[in-house]
């Protein structure tokens, strides 16, 4: 008996709509099994995963807080993704954003919050925007590729930022701790309901909100859509590829910097070098899982917060931050695996094919 | 149990697919040594039965005999086991290998050490021994499309094939490739192979084959031998219908120039001049037609003219403006239609629906928009009213356009650049692939646009299709036109002698036949 894989006809809807579960399950499942076999129950951990991230008001704000970022570079990268782009970058432009933003804070530490919070805001968007334009522009007009492009010009914004506030913008205060001073009560952006859950959080589902008007109902959404499904019809129908290679570009970008805004305004409040746990790589799993779909995004971003929040948690039993990444790489991996099965169908053939095959009937 | 004189015989099979019959109930038995040829319209059911017979599709009833056998195919592997290949119309080649390399490929054997002389040995000895001159040292890419048809065979041949099948083999071919294919088919069938001739083109058919079978959707409607019928019969077995004659060209007065072309060259995908001083015009209500075998600049012209490719030298004038090297969209908004060749790849948005294909150039106007935002619901009036008058049948206009069939994928894209506002036509190869009602209805559509006074340039490999609609035809060789001739004055022999490169003034004996 050997097993074979077999192409599919169709890819039913209802299979679409299950895979992702599907691949989160499996990495599960998965994870378990390595969770065993490093001495931990694995049901002990997951138990305690669930219920650092999700079981009280305490976890489900922070689970909140931690999927703000994620929301916003994940909305970026399945922006991208819908023109077949891949923004491997939303971890710089996070930091670039950040950065931005922070620089505004510090050379504006008397001013109103009505002046220095829009400033803010349009230097974080500003900045990933440009960060974002820097692969775009040569990956548009010269097609150099874009996933290369915008993965190693994380590590300049990162290093930027290390560079920033181990030198220049180090608080003389803080006994040679790497961080900048902090903001003024003006620079940080409020937070809700008392806890720590701040208004990026309204930003990501404004954006979210956004992103599905404009992808379905605008001129704009609409080349977008052909853009990503066949780049030679949209060529042919006069659509301007290039630019909307730009512009779609600067806007994840600018999201992306926005996330990274609003993440050093409200929970930082000040510039630091640890930022960002890799918000800008979960994203790129997030939009996969989330198909690209915005509310999605939504969706499992809030899920990865948890996964994230909840590996703090099972930290406290001895659980290495390490084994809650595998997990996350675990559900890239499903995700792949399970699309990969949508396609196409596993079977077991029992004798060999040859020639013979007496009274072997045709089987549908 | 089957006969032993049979090479195939598959009984009653029935395949489903979503919404769709695609095989109902079919019987195909198919004698050995001899060519049978497959006969039907797109959609018939001709491809999916023959993918049931490689092992790509299972049926969903039915059986299959090999030799008198009975078998299971699972996967085009155990197809070839028993002696079934197939040469798609598509060619399953890899570009960058060697010929030698590529009849390799997927081969079990040799397990490891790879060498390559003893296969190149063989292949030499299979091109000679059915004459498919080929060079077991080239690079695919090197290859003419007809060559590669012949690694493809030789491919089959190696993997010791003898039931062979041909989908639409001579699609592609220049009249004479056609004739060194079929010499070679015949050479194969005196050896006792079977060949199965999968096709649209009714003259191959009695040309060719010893014995045919017609489907019509999905079922197999008639089979006889070759000499016990004619084209008509099978004409009429095939679409359920007597054809038409030749559409009506009412007289028309001829208008201003609404294409000039000048002097124009342009490099090709290889980086070789394949526009080399081309000069043209097209007036308005004129089919200007362009013959000539594939690869000679027609789709480069095509893709100057529309902006989709730049010139570099030369003009390009449209109503009388300078439009050289603008963009697509200001050439769009010049009025230039463009029915491109690759219909699925450039024409449309395979994935997308009916809707999103049909506003494609029309979304930016301010009749379906509302400043930035698009009229869902006069997009969708619009389409309606378009998949209505040009007849395009879908269930409804949110299936995806790769789910139509290739008639029904061209009606809707000919109404959308029929249906806008438009001065001149480009026309690449739109009947290429279609069957008899398809192509009906382009002509009707192309001959309408004629007489609402719009010019036309009407690209086609299809020497009848050309003469049934033009008011000239220009000859296109190596990137330069050969000449043109009107219609009153038109001689197939010299369209023939010019389409090989023989200009009318040095006309010699190189005798070529028109292959109309």
């Amino acid at each position: 008996m050997k097993l074979v894989l077999e192409k599919r006809e169709t890819v039913s809807s209802f299979y679409r709509f299950v895979s992702p579960l599907l691949a989160i399950i499996m990495a599960l499942v998965l994870g378990a099994a390595f969770l065993a076999a490093s001495g931990f129950s694995p049901l002990k951990v997951y138990y305690y995963m669930w219920w650092g991230a999700f079981s009280d008001w305490y976890g489900i704000s922070e689970t909140l807080v931690t999927s703000i970022p994620i929301m916003l570079c994940a909305l970026g990268v399945a922006l991208a993704a819908k023109m077949l782009l891949w923004n491997v970058g939303a971890e710089g432009q996070f930091h670039m954003g950040a950065f931005a933003a922070a620089w505004v804070a510090l050379s504006m530490p008397d001013a109103p919050a009505w002046q220095v919070m829009p400033l803010m805001v349009l230097a974080g968007m500003a900045a990933g925007a440009i960060w974002a334009l820097l692969p775009a522009v040569p990956r548009a007009y010269l097609g150099v590729n874009e996933i290369i492009t915008t993965l190693l010009l994380n590590y300049v914004a990162i290093y930027w930022v290390e560079y920033l506030v181990h030198g220049p913008w180090r608080d003389p205060v803080n006994l040679n701790f790497p961080l900048s001073a902090p903001f003024s009560s003006a620079a940080r952006l409020p937070s809700l309901f008392g806890t720590r859950i701040h208004l990026g959080l309204v930003f990501a589902l404004v954006a979210a909100g956004l992103i599905w008007f404009a992808l379905g109902r605008t001129k704009w959404g609409y080349e977008v859509t052909v853009i990503g499904e066949n780049p030679r019809a949209a060529r042919y129908a006069g659509m301007n590829i290039e630019r909307n290679i730009v512009l779609t570009m600067c806007l994840a970008g600018a999201l992306a910097g926005l996330g990274g805004m609003a993440e050093v305004s409200a929970i930082a409040g000040r510039m630091t070098r640890q930022l960002s746990p890799g918000y800008g790589y979960s994203a790129i799993i997030v939009a996969w899982l989330a198909k690209v779909n915005p509310w999605a995004v939504v969706l499992v971003s809030v899920l990865f917060g948890g996964l994230l929040v909840g590996g703090y948690s099972a930290q406290v039993i001895g659980v290495s931050a390490a084994s809650v990444n595998m997990l996350q790489g675990l559900m890239l991996f499903c995700v792949l695996a399970t699309e990969a099965l949508g396609r196409y169908r596993v079977r077991a053939v029992h004798a060999a094919v040859r020639g013979s095959g007496e009274g072997a009937s045709i089987d549908g | 149990m089957g006969t032993v004189d049979y090479a195939v015989e598959m009984r009653d099979i029935t395949k489903r697919f979503p919404g769709v019959i695609a095989s109902n109930h079919v019987n195909l038995a198919v004698r050995r040594g001899s060519i049978h040829a497959l006969l039907g319209e797109n959609g018939a059911g001709k491809s999916t039965l023959m993918n049931i017979l490689t092992g790509l599709l299972r049926p969903d009833s039915g059986e299959i005999c090999v030799r008198g056998e009975r078998v299971a195919l699972r996967s085009p592997a155990s197809a070839i086991a028993l002696g079934i290949g197939m040469v798609h119309q598509h060619f399953r080649l890899v570009q960058t290998f060697t010929v030698a390399e590529n009849i390799t490929l997927g081969m079990s054997r040799p397990r490891f050490a790879l060498d390559m002389a003893p296969i190149e040995r063989e292949v030499a000895k299979l091109s000679s021994e059915y004459g498919l001159a080929v060079n077991p040292h080239a690079k695919i890419w090197q290859l003419s499309v007809g060559e590669q048809q012949r690694v493809e065979i030789i491919k089959m041949l190696y993997r010791g094939v003898d039931v062979l099948i041909m989908d639409e083999p001579t699609a592609v071919l220049t009249p004479q490739e056609v004739r060194e294919l079929f010499e070679t088919l015949r050479r194969m069938t005196a050896d006792g192979k079977t060949i199965i001739f999968i096709t649209h083109k009714l003259d191959e058919v009695m040309e060719i084959s010893d014995r045919v079978t017609v489907l019509r959707a999905g079922k197999d409607v008639f089979s006889c031998d070759t000499r016990e019928t004619n084209a008509r019969e099978l004409a009429s077995k095939m679409v359920g219908r007597e054809i038409g004659q030749t559409p009506e060209r009412p007289p028309v007065a001829i208008g201003d120039p609404v294409l000039e072309v000048r002097e124009l060259t342009a490099i090709g995908d290889r980086g070789t001049m394949v526009l080399a001083g081309i000069d043209l015009d097209v007036r308005a209500g004129e089919i200007h037609g362009i013959a000539g075998v594939a690869g000679n600049g027609q789709r480069e012209l095509a893709e100057v003219i529309t902006g989709l490719r730049r010139a570099s030298a030369g003009s390009v004038n449209i109503c009388g403006a300078d439009m050289t090297n603008h963009t697509p969209r200001s050439i769009i908004e010049a009025g230039v239609s463009h029915i491109p060749e690759d219909r699925l790849g450039v024409g449309l948005a395979p994935n997308l629906n009916i809707t999103y294909n049909a506003i494609m150039k029309r979304y930016r106007c301010n009749e379906m928009c509302r400043g930035p935002i698009v009229d869902a619901t006069r997009a969708r009036t619009w389409t309606d009213g378009l998949v209505e008058r040009f007849n395009v049948k879908t269930p409804n206009l949110r299936t995806a356009v790769r789910l139509l069939s290739g008639g029904n994928s061209q009606r809707l894209l000919l109404a959308r650049e029929t249906s806008m506002e438009h001065k001149l036509v480009v026309a690449v190869h739109p009947t290429r692939g279609l069957d008899i009602g398809a192509t009906e209805a382009v002509h009707t559509i192309l001959l309408r646009e004629r007489e609402s006074g719009v010019g036309t340039l009407l690209i086609s490999e299809d020497l009848e299709e050309l003469i049934a609609l033009c008011d000239r035809i220009s000859v296109i060789y190596e990137g330069r036109i050969m000449g043109t001739v009107g219609r009153d004055e038109l001689n197939l022999d010299e369209i023939g002698m010019m389409m090989a490169g023989i200009s009318a003034a040095e006309k010699g004996d190189g005798h070529l036949e028109a292959g109309a």
